[in-house]
């Protein structure tokens, strides 16, 4: 019955004739090899949100550490206290654009002085250029911190990972308690303990030039916050030993650096990279709101949370003095928020389910 | 409740109170590594006088001893003495800006939960939408903006600008501004976390067939979708205090309200240990226990879940 319905079937047969030269070339089409890293970034910068903060991130970053160096003022010199000189009070509390009385007697006598374009603060100091460097102090702090975090999260997250057994328990109810702990809470105690103890013990060495109190931030955030990093490690390397392209991998022949270097590696990196990248506003929003309790960077040095803090005491006069250190951080926290995301959404499609 | 569920409680149970003591015994030792003495700023104490101090305070003992003692007096609620403000105790202290701290707390807690489940509620239903747009806009605004900093452009805008609210917590309605700067955050995570919950849910089968079978959309929301998707904000709860607790403590030195966060920023500026201790250990509590009751809520709301 079949065999006799096949003759009434519509055939072209030139359906079945073989293909011309210019059919064949019409057919493959030829497309650069594409890699993760390529699709990634591709993804990343059709994400127009987290393009545009990239760049405002880069811009803020960029400004924070070479705008320091041509800046003709520093974060610390008071204007109006010169050596051999009376100190010049006219120098202090200036409005944004405002000179003092010597700058503006020089500007009469046909000088040009660069302005102050937030005006100064009551010390007499130029008000950008320490908003300037409170961004770098910042930017570094979270930077810093999430590198911290980062290389003591994969320390004990892969040991406890590849170790298992009495290791992996023993790491992971750690992990349990410091997770449970309250943290903010055992930040502010660690912090105003450890100032009072580094103080005297960094005396005298390189890391003194930094400040007790950004040490001791460190040494916080290596003591508190790398466990969440710990146990997505640890995750990824359980989940990841299990997975069936490895035991593929295995079975075609594959040693172990290949599979390392081509199956292992390629599916963690983005994963941790992102959660690093989304570490760092969080490092930053702890550190100005330490900087805000009086625990953050030493004086004179400024950070953007620091300078809110002083602001606050003369908030009814200068309220500008504020929003611009709040501006900054927002704008820094929001951008590289966003940033995190779309870097999420790029590099790993999994998590975006 | 089965036995699962009633030994999950258990076990959780177990943990609070093994992170209560972990906070307590690391409060203890934290302290106790500070350098110097407690009596360091005191005009020439002399040996005799310092002696008789260390007795007072039961500095003279060993450690391990010093430690039972705290311990003890921890589980009491009884902290000693306050090395700054002479003659009150800690306890008083905590109490004291317990009152209005707690007030503050309480309305920030109920007004973020509130109005942001309404929100959350709207933003969902009317997705896409420029309300929508407009909500989403403002709560990620929102999450970004440390506390301190949400307060002072508070500050700023009402009451310096503006002159509508009184800048000091401890005028008449000079808690309005405290509050709304303590809710903005925990509001905004939970308008994102319901409209998220609340667009998976109306995506379920049920509702469907619940619309399917004629019931109005008034009933389909209220009894369908909003009760599902408040699951997800039951587990925010403990974070959500933390961060009023926490938050607090720079709002109460911003609006200067005499309450239990300025007590602790102010007896860590002067170094008033006894204080320090006694109000991380209270805090520390306070925000266990609310993990604690929000994640066994959860796990009995909800029986789908289920937890190790």
């Amino acid at each position: 019955m079949v065999v006799d319905k096949m003759p009434n079937m519509p055939v072209d047969m030139d359906d079945f004739r073989p293909a011309t030269e210019e059919e064949k070339a019409y057919m493959v089409q030829m497309r650069p090899s594409s890699t993760f890293f390529k699709d990634g970034c591709r993804r990343l910068f059709k994400n127009k949100v987290a393009f545009v903060s990239m760049i405002v991130i880069i811009l803020i970053t960029i400004s924070a550490i070479f705008l320091p160096m041509v800046w003709p003022y520093s974060y610390e010199q008071q204007l109006g206290v010169q050596p051999g000189k009376p100190v010049d009070s006219s120098y202090n509390n200036l409005a944004p654009m405002e000179y003092s009385k010597s700058e503006q007697a020089r500007i009469d006598a046909g000088e040009s002085v660069f302005p102050h374009i937030f005006g100064t603060d009551a010390a007499g100091r130029d008000y950008f250029i320490r908003v300037v460097y409170g961004t770098r102090i910042s930017l570094a702090v979270g930077f810093f911190a999430s590198i911290i975090v980062l290389v003591v999260g994969m320390t004990l997250g892969s040991i406890a990972g590849f170790m298992g057994g009495r290791v992996d328990m023993v790491i992971m109810r750690i992990v349990d308690v410091i997770y449970s702990l309250p943290d903010m809470l055992m930040v502010i105690l660690l912090a105003s303990v450890m100032r009072e103890t580094l103080g005297s013990a960094l005396e005298g060495t390189v890391l003194a030039a930094i400040g007790s109190n950004i040490i001791s931030l460190f040494v916080i955030f290596a003591l508190l916050y790398w466990c969440s990093m710990a146990r997505l490690i640890r995750g990824q390397i359980l989940s990841l030993r299990e997975q069936e392209y490895v035991l593929a991998a295995e079975a075609t022949g594959a040693k172990a650096g290949w599979i390392i270097k081509k199956h292992l590696i390629p599916n963690c990196i983005s994963v941790i990279i992102i959660s690093t990248a989304l570490q760092i506003p969080s490092a930053i929003f702890t550190e100005s709101f330490l900087s805000f309790l009086g625990l953050g960077v030493n004086a004179p040095m400024p950070s953007l949370g620091s300078l809110a803090s002083e602001a606050l005491n003369g908030i009814s006069s200068y309220s500008y003095r504020l929003v611009i250190p709040a501006l900054v951080i927002s704008l820094i926290v929001l951008g590289l928020n966003l940033f995190g995301d779309g870097l999420r959404d790029a590099f790993d499609p999994k998590l975006n389910q | 409740m089965d036995s699962k569920t009633v030994s999950y409680i258990l076990k959780r149970i177990v943990m609070a109170v093994f992170t209560l003591w972990a906070v307590i015994t690391i409060t203890f030792f934290v302290m106790k590594a500070v350098p110097g003495d407690p009596f360091a700023s005191e005009k020439a104490v002399t040996p005799a006088a310092r002696a008789a101090l260390e007795a007072k305070y039961g500095l003279d003992k060993p450690l391990f001893e010093q430690y039972l003692n705290y311990l003890s007096g921890a589980i009491h609620f009884d902290f000693g003495p306050s090395l700054k403000q002479r003659g009150r105790d800690v306890t008083a202290i905590i109490m004291d800006g317990m009152k209005t701290s707690a007030k503050i707390g309480i309305i920030a807690l109920i007004v973020a939960t509130v109005s942001g489940i309404l929100f959350g509620a709207v933003a969902a239903l009317k997705r896409n939408s420029i309300i929508d747009r407009i909500i989403m806009v403002m709560t990620t605004a929102f999450v970004s903006m440390p506390s301190f900093i949400m307060g002072s452009l508070l500050l700023i805008l009402f009451s310096i600008q503006l002159g509508w609210l009184p800048a000091n917590g401890a005028a008449e309605g000079g808690l309005i501004l405290p509050i709304i700067t303590l809710a903005l955050y925990p509001m905004s995570y939970i308008t994102r976390l319901t409209r998220s919950s609340m667009l998976d849910v109306l995506g379920q089968d049920y509702i469907r067939t619940a619309k399917a079978k004629g019931v109005s959309q008034r009933d389909v929301l209220l009894h369908h979708a909003l009760k599902n998707s408040l699951i997800p904000v039951i587990t925010y709860f403990g974070p959500e205090l933390a961060y009023i607790v926490t938050g607090s403590l720079v709002v109460e030195q911003i609006f200067a309200v005499p309450g239990i966060g300025r007590a602790f920023v102010n007896s860590i500026t002067g170094r008033d240990y006894t204080l320090i201790m006694g109000t991380t250990v209270v805090l520390a509590s306070l925000i266990v226990i609310m993990n604690l009751v929000s994640d066994i809520l959860y796990k009995v709301v909800d029986p789908r879940i289920t937890l190790e």
